[in-house]
């Protein structure tokens, strides 16, 4: 044993167990569950109109996921090219997301979005600038002028390679000016869901303190970003484990397209940490172990900077035909050497700190050790533009979860559909949080009351508390959760099969079986860091399985979703979004818009860059 | 590897106490402090500290390192262990909640006291402000601040005064407004930063330099300050 | 504005008041070093150079400026170092206590040098 302790251990000690039903209350008009981009954005919207707002987050805001976002935020707004159009944006990301986007609310992210970045610039975000003065924009993966006939574009709005920190941090800044209420280190547990299954709020674990309240809201909003780490090695921060959509399905709410996981090219070999996108975008190019330029091979016209699922599979399948680079032939090399110091100082400082710190290697001299890493959860809780939650009537058509919405990475809208671009994420994030919270202020401006929550309400929402509380023997939340991120990263990677996905979805439920009688060794009340481990287990799980059984389910190869038992693009059959409900473990089809109000319908055709 | 760490929970413990462990694993110096407090966690899971990105831009695993202050994640172990020996302790001069994670309100307070966000009480134009490269240059260097509180809880001065002494992440980002060309609230901020205590209890002694993990340089942000506060008051 | 009766309020007049004395005493100290380097030093030569009116001037603002840069100097290290935190409920007293007894000092250092420059207690 490695380990010796020198002091007697601390003994188990049992704090006192939930009662749900005398659960102290706080009531809000809003309630966002989540404190990153899309949440501190809706937050905000929400506090300037002067409704009663809390941003209940696990971590202080600023610790968010959005903060390691690097490259930009990809926008129309005529800096770098004073003849840009939206409408071309519009078409670049249908193009990117293999068609499953749906196009009325990629139009609306992608026209209103200029006003939504230009609201961060007047809050202050520290954009890069032109010598003109106005927001430097660089060139990304995916992006043309002209509806893909003008060669590339540089659309992405840029604050050097710390966007999404300038971001968080402004959006933060922006929310203490204007009085939001934080509930910072709180957890939240789950929905509470009445007995016409609508929203009452959340039943939250103040984790400072131990404390449980049942946080009442008219409208709750999940923000709580994606679930990155449900893979072993992930760009994503470790507190990324899908605790939205993982209430959302206990909640017996559907998820769509969570089958579609992008896997980002330069996730830093071993570390997974991210190396952006942008590096490319500045002129760098990906190399094999023979210093081809490999990427010319697979997509001629954008070569490195053909969209994120082009590249990785390129990526994966040089490293399997043997021409990977390092020791054991299992990664390809990011040159930007050539670049020249000044361009990567002025333009990539973060880059550099990385590479160095990560990699062990200083970018302006070496190249950079890169792999394919899971990187953004495409699917998540179906929502309509205005950020309200949907899941299907009887009749099998969209209906709306009363006084729930999700944004962000947490929700599916869709505008990623099977493969998100590069800098859409953060327009995403505000453009889609501000538009719930003008929903949810017209809504609130109408009336709503408080909706109504039993005592089983309540209960079901603390069950997991009192179940891991109770536990006595079992296995360990660590050794779980490492054996759910190996299996997840085997199986559920850039190519996926059919049998070896059919064996997960097995095992999957083996350790459904594990985790439900696994052990919370700390039971202890003040930030108790082990109890959250556990709840964010479970949430974990309910992820994991849905993106393998959707995952065996779609029978085609699109977007990131790449079968080699199935490896074309099959529209007859699955031209539509996946949607999985809990509970049956159903799979079931959902149509994608194909309506956008002001242009054209965008008619899938082969995707080439 | 010898570890001493800090432990305390303030239900079971009348004080804190100090827990030595031993850790023996192939290649040990390599890995971060933080893969280091992880792999200490998988087995007491009981082990309390704060981590989010494990990248060093979120900010959340500020600690102190064989008396040094800095990000677990970015502090390879073989840089701050010493014979074999690290000693983990939370953050000096805040208050302990539990093991390594301190309460970080008195900190964000001095922070949210220097109003840290831009104001411009002109009606904003249809698109953004413009801003010339060389005055968006002065932000470097300032906007970058992650607020981990490796500095402020470095300084003597934020010791002794927490809550009068703005300390160097506030002051950090006092300056980055107060150098922003679109921010126009100049005056007012100067105003609330000329009592003895905000900003003139910076005694340069730069430790804050020395601990920031992001290479920033509060105490020349402070001089800057401080020298907009003569040329005011002449 | 009125320097010393500003200490406690002012952290800009008290940061210029404690350079621009610091100044004053240095250059105070270089010339009276100067002096003592100058020429071998007795009694009536020293009574001669400090006798003289421009000498009498310079001390008196060198008196003064000690006395406000020592008394801004105890100021700050009473107000770091007497806190509730080291010295628990009775810090405001024993802040009180020492600031007295630095002001006490400081008047002591003010009126005496003073008294013998202008040859009060001749």
């Amino acid at each position: 044993m490695p380990w010796r302790r020198r002091q007697p251990p601390v003994a188990e000690r049992f704090a006192p167990v939930v009662d749900v039903s005398q659960l102290p209350v706080m009531e809000f008009d809003g309630v966002i569950v989540g404190g990153g981009g899309a949440g501190l954005r809706a937050g905000l919207q929400l506090a300037r109109s002067g409704l009663k707002t809390a941003v209940l987050s696990k971590v202080f805001p600023t610790r968010s996921h959005t903060v390691s976002a690097q490259g930009g935020i990809t926008c129309a707004i005529a800096s770098e090219d004073p003849d840009d159009d939206w409408r071309w944006h519009m078409y670049d990301t249908v193009k990117g997301s293999d068609y499953i986007g749906d196009q009325d609310a990629i139009e609306y992210m992608c026209s209103v979005g200029p006003e939504a970045v230009y609201e961060l610039e007047h809050m202050g975000l520290p954009f890069t600038r032109t010598e003109s003065g106005r927001i430097y924009q660089r060139p990304f993966g995916g992006q043309s002028k002209n509806f893909g006939k003008g060669g590339q574009a540089s659309r992405t709005c840029a604050a050097e390679d710390r966007t999404g920190h300038a971001l968080l941090h402004t959006l933060y800044q922006n929310n203490l000016r204007a009085g939001t209420v934080f509930l910072n280190e709180w957890f939240a547990v789950d929905l509470v869901v009445n007995q016409d299954g609508a929203v009452a709020g959340v039943v939250a674990l103040n984790i400072e303190t131990g404390e449980v309240v049942f946080v009442k809201s008219k409208a709750t909003v999940l923000a709580t970003g994606g679930a990155g780490r449900i893979y072993a090695t992930t760009t994503n921060a470790m507190t990324n484990t899908g605790d939205g959509v993982g209430m959302a399905l206990r909640a017996g709410l559907p998820v769509q397209d969570i089958e579609m996981w992008q896997f980002h090219p330069t996730g830093i070999h071993r570390a997974g940490v991210l190396v952006t996108e942008g590096c490319r975008g500045e002129g760098g190019y990906l190399v094999n172990k023979d210093g081809e330029r490999f990427m010319e091979r697979y997509a001629p016209n954008a070569k490195d900077l053909a969209s994120r699922d082009v590249v990785a599979r390129s990526m994966v399948q040089e490293i399997m035909e043997g021409r990977g680079a390092g020791e054991n032939a299992d990664h390809v090399l990011l040159k930007l050497d050539h670049l020249g110091a000044e361009t990567i100082h002025k333009r990539l400082p973060g880059i550099v700190e990385l590479a160095k710190t990560f990699a062990h290697v200083d970018p302006v001299r070496e190249l950079i050790p890169v792999v394919p890493t899971c990187h953004y959860m495409m699917g998540g809780v179906p929502t309509n533009v205005h950020g309200q939650a949907l899941t299907q009537g009887a009749g099998s058509g969209d209906r709306v979860v009363e006084g729930l919405y999700a944004i962000g990475e947490a929700a599916c809208v869709s505008v990623h559909g099977a493969n998100r671009l590069g800098g859409n994420s953060l327009l995403d994030l505000v453009v889609f949080g501000r538009a719930a919270g003008l929903h949810i202020e017209e809504t609130m401006r109408q009336g709503v009351a408080f909706r109504a929550a039993s005592e089983t309400d309540l209960e079901r929402a603390g069950a997991r508390l009192v179940r891991w509380d109770h536990s006595v023997g079992g296995e360990s939340v660590a050794k779980l959760k490492e054996e759910l991120q190996r299996l997840m990263l085997v199986n559920f990677n850039v190519f996926r099969s059919g049998e070896r996905m059919r064996a997960s979805i097995h095992q999957l439920a083996e350790l459904r079986e594990r985790i439900g009688q696994a052990h919370l060794a700390d039971k202890s009340r003040v930030f108790n860091t082990a109890r959250l481990e556990a709840l964010e287990l479970d949430n974990l799980l309910e992820v994991a399985e849905a993106t393998a059984i959707v995952a065996e389910a779609r029978t085609e190869s699109r977007g990131a979703h790449a079968r080699d038992d199935y490896t074309e693009r099959d529209d007859e059959n699955w031209l539509c979004h996946s949607l999985f409900f809990p509970g049956e473990r159903r799979v079931a089809k959902r149509a994608v818009n194909f309506a956008p109000k002001t242009v054209d319908t965008f008619a899938p055709t082969a995707r080439s860059y | 590897m010898r570890i001493s760490l800090y432990r305390y929970d303030p239900d079971a413990d009348a004080a804190p106490r100090m827990e030595n462990l031993e850790l023996d694993i192939p290649g040990v110096g390599d890995l971060m402090v933080l893969d280091l407090l992880e792999r200490l966690k998988a087995i007491d899971p009981s082990i309390a500290y704060r981590r989010s990105c494990r990248e060093g831009v979120c900010g959340s695993d500020g600690v102190n390192m064989n008396g040094r202050n800095g990000l677990a994640c970015t502090t390879p172990v073989s840089e701050v262990a010493r014979r074999g020996k690290l000693t983990l302790r939370p953050l000096p001069g805040l208050p302990v909640i539990r093991d390594l994670v301190v309460d970080m309100t008195q900190f964000y307070r001095q922070y949210e006291k220097i109003k840290p966000f831009l104001q411009n009480e002109d009606p904003p134009p249809a698109r953004e402000r413009l801003q010339t490269p060389e005055d968006r240059e002065k932000l470097n260097g300032l906007y970058e601040c992650i607020l981990c509180a490796c500095c402020s809880t470095s300084c003597p001065s934020f010791w002794w005064n927490p809550e009068k002494f703005v300390g160097p992440a506030g002051l950090l980002q006092a300056y980055r407004f107060l150098a922003d060309s679109r921010d126009t609230a100049t005056e007012e901020r100067l105003a609330e930063l000329e009592d003895p205590f905000s900003v003139f209890r910076c005694r340069g002694i730069m430790n804050c330099v020395s601990a920031c993990p992001k290479g920033l340089n509060p105490t020349r942000a402070i001089g800057k300050i401080r020298t907009m506060l003569v040329e005011r008051g002449i | 504005m009125t320097p010393v009766a500003s200490l406690g309020r002012s952290g800009l007049a008290d940061f210029v008041l404690q350079r621009a004395t610091a100044v004053v005493l240095a250059a105070f100290a270089l010339c009276v070093l100067g002096w003592f380097l100058a020429a071998p030093v007795n009694h009536a030569r020293l009574a001669a150079f400090f006798g003289t009116l421009p000498m009498r001037a310079f001390t008196t603002l060198a008196i003064l400026a000690l006395a406000a840069h020592a008394w801004i100097g105890m100021w700050t290290v009473g107000t770091d170092y007497v806190r509730r935190h080291y010295f628990g409920r009775r810090h405001a007293l024993y802040l009180a206590i020492y600031q007295i007894g630095c002001a006490a000092l400081v008047f002591l250092y003010l009126v005496w040098p003073l008294a013998v420059v202008w040859g009060v207690a001749r």
